[in-house]
């Protein structure tokens, strides 16, 4: 229960851009992720704050492997998965899911609900019979609070919120060990936030979930995360448990969002 | 006992089947857009009526386009005219053949020419054009490197030569446009590609494992259909053009086969003699038909391109 | 000094009537600032664009919206122009699709004093430099030369800010002016327009769906939903003592840094459809308490006044 289900040690990601057809340009480097580490213990939720430039979904796609890092090492498991090619990768796909920021966006304008949400269990158990699969998705439209008969619609016929739980059904139906969380409910309304946020933080306790709650709203952060991690351009400020990053901030920069923060009362 | 609980899972199905909203895709919305569209209608049934002249016209066809009527020859600007009871409705050409049943082959055959050759570039320039930008990096640069050369190369020119070398033949048309067709729609469904490839649905599949050639099939080319629908019925015009202007040169289909730009190329001929229904037949419907496409094609942007998307 | 009286805004779509805003009314004094709050499908950026004539052109517009003894629904495009910026001016949302990609800083803002004061190129880049400053862009020189992709956000939008109080207006409306800028930098901003209301004696209309930043810079605040007022009145009387259930929703959804919360207070439902919205009072199908008649779809909507500074809609008042 208390195993490091995440290690990333002292990772750096850069972007480089430089020419296959003329060589002798000049590469620019520039450095998103300086040097990070953290771990993320099995049934708990890190919180990843920053602004704009702070790096946090370069570290977020450098775990899903969409980004290659140029130092470090990630460990899931205890296996290491940084910089792994597609095929050796795939199997850890299953454990490791994303919940990404653009509800409309994250989903195929072309294809149905039910497509959308099955997508997963296609790819990872393809000897599932069709009724199986229709069930296990109208299952999981269900406990994300989507009614099952909507499983034909298509993504334009929803509104942002339930785009978003049809972005979480999709994530949370091969039952994963970790999901990444990037900024999920930044595009959404208000009034619809609050119900998401309670929807996470129930599929956790069901599923036993791990997250990687990446946002720049510090409110939010402190409700959903017990630790909290802060980054400024690719640095990690501080991490520390939740109530102590807020109660006790330790470095300037955290002092400065955390003033920051608009208050009603 | 299992039987009962098998009866009920069944029941269940059907009951969760029966009350299954039917979803509205951007296909219907787009098609639905499309017929409201006039002129985009108009085209396409003028040319669904091209279309059916050209297969049903053998019926009523006196004369095959093969056979010369002696009858007219030797006069055929006063006795060739077209006529309802000598059988030839548009008239004759000037070795005396019925241009009713030439101007039906011609069609077929131009139409032919420009769907197939449309359809060739459209499936060989797509998966082309996905796979280069999908990939990126060498594969890409190389791919299209690839692309670069083959159009700088003077298409006319090559094609031309091709006729000269090989004999003029309708497969040899065929292979010269087909060569040539795909390098434009690689092209655009490159850029196209580039595009999809950052969008977050693409990015999601990769998070879930689904394998490259998956996503190029699932996510990456029917977001791309729209373009490629609007590009190809464009193509089919410029096909037809091409074809039309090699045979108008002589080097087309061979004779007793037939297309509209020998027929007109034909027609312009024998115009100062007073036979101009040799030429206007087949350049009506080499007219009305371009223009269907070019309104069809407007109509198809229009439809899949919504400023209120 | 503006006074919006019984706006109606509906737009035709293919899909049907889209009645954005129905029957809004307020008052807007000289040297006060309102906020309007609202999700999105409120109505809200409509109510902004209908003042300065901006709607779409399939936009169906009723109404008064009274500045200067004039409705300026009934404005021909050349008398609203010379109304646009100098004396009412906008701040969109997005700064970077809001600033031309091909346009230095230095030709947009000049653009606006060559246009309306009729100054020369010289006078016009002295001024903007001046207002650059104003706003507090740390190198103005660099910035009037630079284009706005060489900008940040921050920057970008006080780009903006400095191009809508350049002719001093009396009016000054900032349409989600924070949405997209970090929370250290939304901040300043809220700073920013602090001073702009003391320096300038400009009235601000902020339009916003986050009650915190409101708190500090507009003394009333316009609670939207569904294109109606559900409750109006003294920022500081509506947070203290909010009546409106969509209101109270509003501040509670939010979880604040200075308490625990197990669940999260919810607004139940989803926003509505703006095409087909529900019958009788727009927000019974999100409300928590409605009554027996509220629910059949037969009541109304109306503002009734509760107290000197705050009115409420009255279907809430006989629901609760």
């Amino acid at each position: 229960m208390f195993d490091k289900l995440l290690s990333v040690q002292n990772i750096s990601v850069d972007y480089t851009s430089n020419s296959f057809l003329f060589p002798w340009e000049k590469n620019l480097t520039f450095r998103a992720v300086d040097n990070v580490s953290f771990d993320v213990l099995e049934g708990e939720t890190l919180g990843m704050v920053g602004e704009t430039g702070s790096g946090k979904s370069t570290i977020a796609k450098a775990i899903i492997n969409i980004l290659k890092i140029s130092s470090g090492e990630i460990f899931f498991q205890n296996n290491q998965i940084s910089n792994l090619n597609e095929k050796k990768i795939k199997k850890f796909r299953k454990e490791i899911q994303m919940i990404f920021q653009d509800p409309l966006a994250s989903l195929n304008p072309r294809m149905n609900v039910g497509e959308i949400i099955s997508e997963p269990l296609k790819t990872h158990n393809s000897k599932l019979s069709k009724n199986d699969i229709n069930l296990q998705v109208k299952e999981i439209m269900e406990n994300v609070g989507l009614l099952s008969n909507q499983i034909n619609r298509y993504p334009h016929e929803f509104s942002g919120g339930q785009c978003q739980r049809i972005g979480i059904a999709r994530s949370v139906i091969l039952k994963p060990k970790l999901i990444i969380c990037d900024e999920p409910v930044s595009s959404l309304d208000v009034s619809i936030q609050a119900q998401v946020i309670n929807l996470l933080k129930e599929l956790q306790k069901k599923y036993n979930l791990t997250y990687l709650f990446i946002t720049h709203d510090l409110n939010i952060a402190k409700h959903m995360s017990d630790n909290i991690m802060v980054l400024q351009f690719g640095k990690m400020v501080e991490i520390n448990k939740s109530n102590e990053v807020f109660n006790n901030p330790k470095e300037d920069y955290t002092k400065q969002l955390i003033s920051s923060i608009p208050r009603i009362k | 006992m299992i039987i009962l609980n098998k009866k009920f899972n069944e029941i269940e199905k059907n009951i969760s089947k029966i009350q299954e909203v039917k979803g509205r895709s951007l296909w219907h919305d787009a098609r639905v857009r499309f017929f409201k569209n006039k002129a985009a209608v108009v085209s396409l049934t003028t040319l669904f009526l091209v279309l059916l002249f050209s297969f049903l016209g053998p019926i009523f066809a006196k004369w095959s386009n093969e056979e010369i009527d002696w009858s007219v020859l030797g006069d055929i600007s006063t006795l060739g005219y077209p006529s309802i009871e000598t059988g030839h409705y548009f008239g004759t050409d000037e070795l005396g053949r019925d241009l009713f049943s030439r101007v039906i082959q011609g069609t077929k055959i131009s139409l032919m020419v420009g769907i197939v050759g449309a359809l060739i570039a459209v499936v060989v320039g797509t998966i082309y054009g996905a796979t280069a930008g999908y990939f990126g990096g060498r594969i890409d640069s190389i791919m299209m490197r690839i692309v670069d050369i083959l159009m700088s190369i003077p298409y006319m020119f090559v094609l031309i030569l091709l006729l000269v070398i090989f004999g003029r033949s309708i497969l040899m048309l065929f292979i010269g446009i087909g060569l040539v067709s795909w390098l434009d729609m690689a092209r655009i469904v490159r850029g196209q590609t580039l595009s999809i490839k950052k969008k977050e649905y693409v990015e999601a599949a990769i998070t879930i494992g689904v394998s490259h050639f998956t996503i190029i099939r699932r996510h990456i080319i029917p977001n791309l259909l729209g373009v490629v629908a609007v590009y190809a019925t464009l193509l089919v015009p410029g096909m037809i053009l091409t074809e039309s202007f090699i045979s108008f040169l002589g080097l087309g289909v061979q004779e007793p086969n037939t297309s509209w730009g020998a027929l007109i190329s034909e027609g312009a001929g024998t115009m100062r003699y007073g036979t101009l229904w040799q030429l206007l037949f087949p350049l009506f419907f080499f007219v009305i038909s371009l223009f269907s496409f070019f309104f069809i094609g407007d109509g198809l942007r229009d439809a899949l391109d919504p400023k209120d998307r | 000094m503006l006074s919006v009286k019984n706006l109606f805004v509906k737009f035709k779509t293919p899909e049907g009537v889209v009645r954005a805003v129905n029957n809004i009314s307020f008052n807007l004094l000289k040297n006060q600032s309102l906020a309007i709050v609202g999700e999105s499908g409120s109505g809200k950026t409509q109510l902004a664009f209908s003042i300065l004539g901006l709607l779409d052109k399939n936009a169906e517009s009723q109404g008064q919206i009274n500045y200067q003894d004039k409705n300026l629904l009934n404005l021909d495009e050349r008398s609203l122009n010379k109304i646009r910026t100098k004396k009412i001016s906008i701040i969109f949302q997005d700064p970077m699709t809001s600033l031309n990609p091909y346009m230095k800083i230095k030709k947009q803002i000049n653009e606006i004093l060559i246009y309306h004061n009729s100054f020369t190129n010289e006078q016009a880049t002295k001024e903007s430099l001046r207002i650059l400053d104003a706003v507090k862009i740390h190198d103005s020189r660099k910035t009037i030369d630079s284009y706005p992709h060489e900008l940040s956000g921050g920057m970008r939008q006080r780009v903006m800010i400095a191009m809508s109080i350049i002719c001093k207006p009396e009016i000054i409306i900032a349409d989600e002016p924070t949405t997209s800028l970090d929370v250290t930098i939304q901040s300043q901003i809220m700073d920013l327009f602090n001073d702009i209301k003391k320096e300038f004696n400009s009235s601000i209309i902020l339009i916003t769906h986050n009650m915190g930043i409101i708190k500090n810079v507009c003394d009333n605040i316009m609670v939207m939903y569904g294109g109606k007022t559900m409750e109006l009145g003294k920022t500081n009387e509506v947070f203290s003592n909010p009546l409106h259930p969509y209101t109270k929703g509003l501040l509670e959804t939010v979880p604040s840094i200075d308490q625990e919360y197990k669940k999260l207070k919810t607004i139940k439902g989803n926003p509505i459809n703006m095409i087909s919205p529900p019958s009788g009072c727009i927000f019974r199908t999100r409300c928590p308490d409605p009554s027996h008649e509220c629910l059949e779809g037969t009541s109304t909507n109306a503002l009734i006044k509760i107290k000197a500074d705050h009115w409420v809609d009255q279907c809430c008042v006989n629901c609760h």
